[in-house]
């Protein structure tokens, strides 16, 4: 007990039992009332960079990744039931393009892009996504590679668009000129043109990705690991299907 | 020892004995748990994540920690008599007021140094300590701040509200200028008018957007030349911020 203050015995038995009350009532009411949840219909319109950097208060880098996880939000959902096809894509994409152009060296979007909302079984959704990271690569073709890649392995074997796919890989090649960029990127025409199918092309990109010692978050290798072994079983059912 | 050195050291121990490192250790703690459970439902960047936010939280936090610290401080003294009493004896106003900014001062590069440590969890030595000194000269400055609106509105809230206000203004105000002149802005004279406003206010304002930015942990140190401009400015901010307080300060009637 710290000098000036009177004992607990001091306080009167109303009192007591008041605060109890007010406790139990608060903890029942919050109780009872469902947790907040978001659903992919309530993505609300993206904000302007400049909206979003004045937000930031000179934090463009933290506050680039707090609206990323804002933003997953509204399709990891553990209630949501159809992840990432109700999302209005038209919205998610300005809510992308506003939050890289916060952050503009930021990995995050175009990681989500690629490996998140363009492996939507929906082609008009993925298309959406794949655009976006085409545009976003054509402004800085070294740092954005990867996703670039992902996405023409995702319109050949997703899409069926070879031409597409092929399109992306030419870029790939044509404009990217980090010297330490891996053999298998630089050669992407040939190795969308090559018969293989996608597991076996998912397999060679990300061995090549943990290779080239690029993969440095624990979280991301998890994130890979769990999405490839996700795309075995799918392709394994489908084969004991057919 | 000389009496500003004396009133510098009494105000450290003020500090020390106020609880307020308590309250860092308790910033420090909540900056790494809300950047630990942020990063687990991240799926990539996650060491990114935990670098920048718990780099924004703990300089968002250390600045208002030693705003209210000060300002609570200085408007005690002043309704104590302590100021009154500390006149009486032989020292000039500016130095009882250059003696407060001194031991102000040690508390923020104490307080650079507690937020800085951490650092080095996630970002190179070189980027965590020029994240620090900047961070320093940030803190340096909300100190001169606080202090000059504690002596001049002699109130704790507005004092805290006042500083508070600068400092967020300061930090958005590169961004504001921008949102002034994007490209959906019309040229019809109100705007134009409201353009210029934003331009005066900014040139009153230090660039805090420019210091002790987050990406210089994650992306790398910032060059010389562009460091030492954003250190730089904000000492000069701090240095006007003590003359003004100085002057203020002489020409009162106590």
């Amino acid at each position: 007990m710290r000098a000036g203050e009177r004992p607990l015995a001091a306080v009167p038995g109303w009192l007591w039992a008041a605060l109890a009350a007010s406790l139990a009532a608060q903890v029942a009411l919050r109780a009872l009332s469902a947790p907040p949840a978001t659903a992919a219909s309530d993505l609300p319109p993206a904000p302007r960079a400049v909206a979003l950097r004045v937000a930031s208060l000179g934090e463009p880098a933290a506050a680039a990744r707090l609206a990323m996880l804002y933003v997953q939000a509204f399709d990891l959902g553990a209630g949501n039931a159809l992840p990432y096809r109700r999302l209005d894509y038209a919205r998610l994409r300005a809510w992308l393009r506003a939050i890289l152009d916060t952050d503009p060296r930021s990995n995050y979007p175009l990681f989500a892009a690629a490996r998140v909302y363009a492996e939507v079984e929906d082609p008009a959704r993925s298309r959406t996504m794949l655009a976006f990271i085409h545009e976003a690569f054509l402004e800085d073709p070294n740092r954005r590679w990867s996703a670039l890649a992902h996405a023409a392995l995702l319109a050949k074997h997703r899409l069926q668009d070879l031409p597409l796919a092929r399109r992306y890989a030419a870029d790939l090649e044509r404009l990217t000129t980090d010297p330490d960029l891996p053999l298998w990127a630089k050669q992407m025409q040939i190795f969308i043109l090559e018969d293989m199918n996608e597991l076996e092309a998912a397999r060679i990109m990300l061995g090549g990705l943990l290779a080239s010692g690029r993969l440095h978050d624990a979280g991301e290798r998890r994130f890979l690991k769990e999405r490839l072994e996700a795309l075995e079983r799918r392709l394994a059912s489908k084969q004991r299907r057919d | 020892m000389s009496p500003a050195l004396l009133l510098a050291r009494s105000t450290l121990l003020e500090a020390r004995r106020s609880g307020l490192p308590w309250l860092v250790l308790g910033l420090l703690a909540a900056a790494f748990g809300l950047a630990a459970f942020l990063s687990q439902v991240a799926v990539t960047e996650g060491r990114e994540l935990q670098a920048a936010l718990a780099a924004a939280l703990l300089r968002a936090g250390a600045a208002f920690l030693l705003a209210a610290h000060v300002a609570a401080s200085v408007v005690r003294e002043a309704n104590d008599k302590v100021l009154e009493l500390a006149l009486a004896l032989p020292l000039s106003r500016s130095q009882f007021y250059l003696g407060k900014l001194a031991g102000y001062a040690a508390i923020a590069l104490a307080f650079a140094a507690a937020c800085g440590v951490p650092m080095l969890l996630w970002a190179a030595p070189a980027s965590a300590a020029l994240w620090s000194a900047s961070l320093a000269a940030e803190l340096l400055l909300v100190c001169a701040a606080s202090l000059f609106f504690a002596l001049t509105l002699a109130n704790v809230v507005p004092a805290i509200a006042a500083t508070a206000g600068l400092y967020l203004l300061a930090r958005s105000i590169a961004a504001i200028q921008l949102l002034a002149r994007g490209p959906l802005a019309e040229q019809t004279w109100t705007q134009v008018v409201a353009r210029g406003a934003v331009d005066a206010v900014a040139l009153l304002l230090p660039r805090l957007d420019q210091a002790t930015r987050s990406d210089w942990l994650l992306y790398g140190s910032p060059a010389a030349a562009e460091f030492g401009a954003a250190v730089g400015s904000l000492l000069v901010y701090t240095a006007l911020l003590a003359a003004a307080g100085l002057f203020d300060f002489n020409r009162r009637n106590l």
